[in-house]
């Protein structure tokens, strides 16, 4: 076996050897997510139903409030695929930014007793809501066949780009609050209020075209971008804009760049203060 | 050959007193606060920005250095709060020095606790992969070991049973079993033998004396017990106050160790950090009196005894209700004695005083180290708790003062009479 040298030293900062060390604990990556996808639908009786039902009464709430009711436009698209497609990628978004945010404090006697490459906790708490995420999709599929849209193949190439953008957004952003909320325990109270706020400039049940000029500012918060480049490529409502792309990506990266920094200046105290 | 395994080059540890004492910090306090007595918040808030408020610094550990060959097992012993865990966690960078340098040649794993991530709804089979990967074990090496963990742990019937409807002693042996079949080159032990029963610690420690023989692993062992030190370790680092007091040969260290007596130990609990509250009101000394009221500096079989529990208040206010209650454990995992809500009485104290325990039987415990854990509270608060407050050594004792020392664990006084008829 190969020898392995530690060194151990007060400061660290992120460095390569970060990545390195993840992938040499990638078992544990995996045992951490799929610990709690097994965990969260245990001793339920329609176990992993729930990650359908949350979704689709909320779509099914939005469409007849604010559908029906309130006559939102949607571009010309049936008002409950189209908010479902926005509702998809915002909770992911949403469920993984709360995971990753009370990750470490949900985890710290483990934390406080063994040594891990800490980014592994954000990663699998991102990880777990991805799946919540694939399986919600199936209605989505669903629902495409019943309304009768068909994807171009430029929309099914840019998919997974757009899960990875939010992805990283989840987590750059989680990184931040997670190490806040080591040392302040109210993040975990004032998050579910902010991502309340959040939903209203995201355009969740509206579309981003009923903002006109002030869209470019909204596309700072990545998930604008995502959201319409989702439903750009999937409904064909609009062209894909890129420009806006390029800027949700950007943005994404700052927060993920900071996010880690931050995390990592913090993580050498999480044992003492957690 | 013996080649340097570990090399610790000058660590030393701070910690931050009031940084420690609010457990955690909520803004919602902090504006209730604010609400309640805004002139002395604003006072306070001013002392802060200006820098007058000085901070209690506390340094775990000072200047440590220390060389470690491979294939040797070390015990670190020393009283509690002597900086032993610290230094474990250095070492197995759950946190980090303030100062200094360790090189470690080697994989290292700790273990500091057994069982740690198990998850109760999982089956056995399910958190062996888990703590396995959380321990730092490959799928590959759990799944080469898998068999022997689970025959060394007994479990194999209820292996895919959730470890919540485990026994804790089945728990604790599933747990220490991954554990014990890990393969690193350091492995780090703290006090973890202190639990599941002794027959499964005697085949734990000859589990961990095989490893080291036959694979020249090297083992740095943190115990109260004594006996396992001996047992296990060739050499012996004794802490005091956060520093190396001594480094040699196990029995020497020991023998030391023992003449350091707690019971008249300049009394440092004012600044321990292994309690739980102490924010407003806190335990500050302890001794141990005789019933004229003289200190002692050692404890007997069968004397007569009070306890004696100094307390502050920290913002200086009277206490109403204070009760203190304590609880003893003998080799540091067998309850002999535990409080009980029923027995505590309580006073309106002063800011700060003494809180004194007759015990009205003579001391029926016998020889034998023991652990002290306290607790205070005010009213149905509890205020603050230490764990493992001291050990101290019970001595053999002359029972009834007839020159017999009675050789039992406990002892009960007794008064016999004769019924006729």
């Amino acid at each position: 076996m190969k020898k392995k040298k530690t060194i151990i030293k007060p400061q660290k900062t992120f460095s390569f050897d970060d990545i390195r060390e993840i992938w040499a604990y990638k078992d544990l990556l995996y045992y951490f997510t799929w610990r709690d996808i097994k965990v969260r639908y245990k001793q339920t009786a329609i176990g992993v139903l729930w990650a359908l039902i949350q979704p689709v009464s909320t779509m099914i709430i939005f469409s007849v409030v604010f559908g029906n009711f309130a006559k939102i436009p949607s571009d010309g698209i049936p008002y409950p695929i189209f908010v479902y497609t926005g509702l998809l990628l915002w909770q992911f978004f949403s469920s993984s930014l709360g995971a990753v945010t009370s990750c470490l404090v949900g985890n710290q006697s483990i934390i406080t007793k063994v040594y891990f490459p800490r980014l592994i906790i954000p990663l699998s708490a991102t990880l777990t809501n991805l799946v919540d995420f694939a399986i919600a999709s199936v209605i989505l599929i669903i629902m495409m066949f019943y309304y009768g849209y068909v994807p171009n193949l430029l929309g099914i190439l840019i998919l997974p780009l757009l899960v990875l953008i939010s992805f990283l957004a989840a987590f750059g952003i989680g990184l931040f609050f997670a190490s806040l909320n080591v040392r302040y325990r109210d993040v975990r109270y004032a998050l579910p209020f902010v991502m309340r706020i959040m939903m209203y400039v995201t355009p969740v049940i509206y579309p981003a075209s009923m903002v006109g000029k002030y869209s470019k500012i909204l596309a700072i918060n990545p998930m604008t971008g995502v959201i319409k480049a989702a439903r750009a490529a999937l409904l064909g409502n609009a062209p894909i804009n890129w420009l806006l792309l390029i800027i949700s990506t950007a943005a994404c990266m700052i927060l993920v760049f900071f996010g880690l920094i931050y995390f990592k200046k913090t993580e050498r105290i999480f044992a003492d203060i957690v | 050959m013996t080649t340097p395994i570990i090399k610790i080059n000058n660590i030393s540890k701070k910690y931050d007193i009031t940084h420690q004492q609010g457990g955690y910090v909520a803004l919602r306090d902090v504006i209730t606060n604010a609400f309640k007595n805004p002139l002395k918040f604003a006072k306070h808030k001013a002392k802060k920005v200006l820098g007058r408020i000085s901070k209690e610094e506390f340094w775990a550990l000072k200047d440590i250095n220390l060389t470690i060959n491979k294939g040797e097992v070390i015990g670190i012993i020393g009283s509690n709060g002597a900086g032993k865990s610290t230094l474990l966690k250095i070492l197995s960078q759950i946190t980090f020095p303030t100062t200094g340098e360790i090189e470690i040649n080697g994989r290292v794993a700790s273990l500091l606790e057994v069982g740690t991530g198990f998850h109760p709804e999982l089956t056995g089979r399910e958190n062996i992969f888990l703590n396995g990967a959380i321990i730092g074990m490959t799928t590959k090496e759990i799944i080469k070991k898998f068999d022997q963990i689970i025959e060394f742990a007994g479990v194999q019937k209820f292996i895919d049973t959730p470890v919540k409807r485990y026994s804790s002693g089945m728990y604790v042996r599933l747990a220490f079993s991954v554990a014990a079949h890990m393969e690193p080159d350091v492995l780090l032990v703290d006090e973890v033998l202190a639990v599941g029963d002794t027959a499964f610690q005697k085949k734990c420690l000859g589990k961990m004396d095989e490893v080291t023989k036959t694979a020249g692993r090297t083992i740095l062992f943190v115990s109260h017990n004594m006996e396992a030190v001996k047992n296990l370790c060739h050499k012996c680092v004794l802490l005091e106050n956060g520093e190396i007091k001594m480094f040699d040969e196990t029995e020497k260290v020991i023998t030391r160790y023992l003449q350091n007596n707690p019971l008249t130990q300049d009394n440092t609990l004012k600044k321990r950090r292994d309690r739980k509250g102490g924010e407003k009101i806190r335990l500050t000394s302890f001794h141990v009196e005789d019933h004229d009221g003289k200190k002692v500096d050692a404890i007997r079989f069968g004397g007569k005894y009070s306890f004696c529990f100094g307390y502050e208040s920290l913002d200086n206010q009277p206490i109403n209700n204070l009760g203190c209650a304590f609880s003893i454990n003998k080799d540091s995992n067998q309850l002999v004695f535990n409080w009980t809500k029923h027995t505590k009485q309580s006073f309106d104290a002063p800011p700060k005083g003494i809180l004194k325990c007759q015990l009205k039987q003579k001391m029926p415990l016998g020889e034998g180290l023991y652990d002290l854990a306290v607790n205070l509270w005010a009213g149905d608060e509890r205020v603050d708790y230490i764990h493992n407050l001291l050990t101290f050594e019970i001595k053999k004792g002359d029972f009834y003062n007839n020159g017999v020392y009675i050789k039992s664990p406990v002892h009960l006084e007794q008064d016999w009479s004769l019924n006729t008829g």
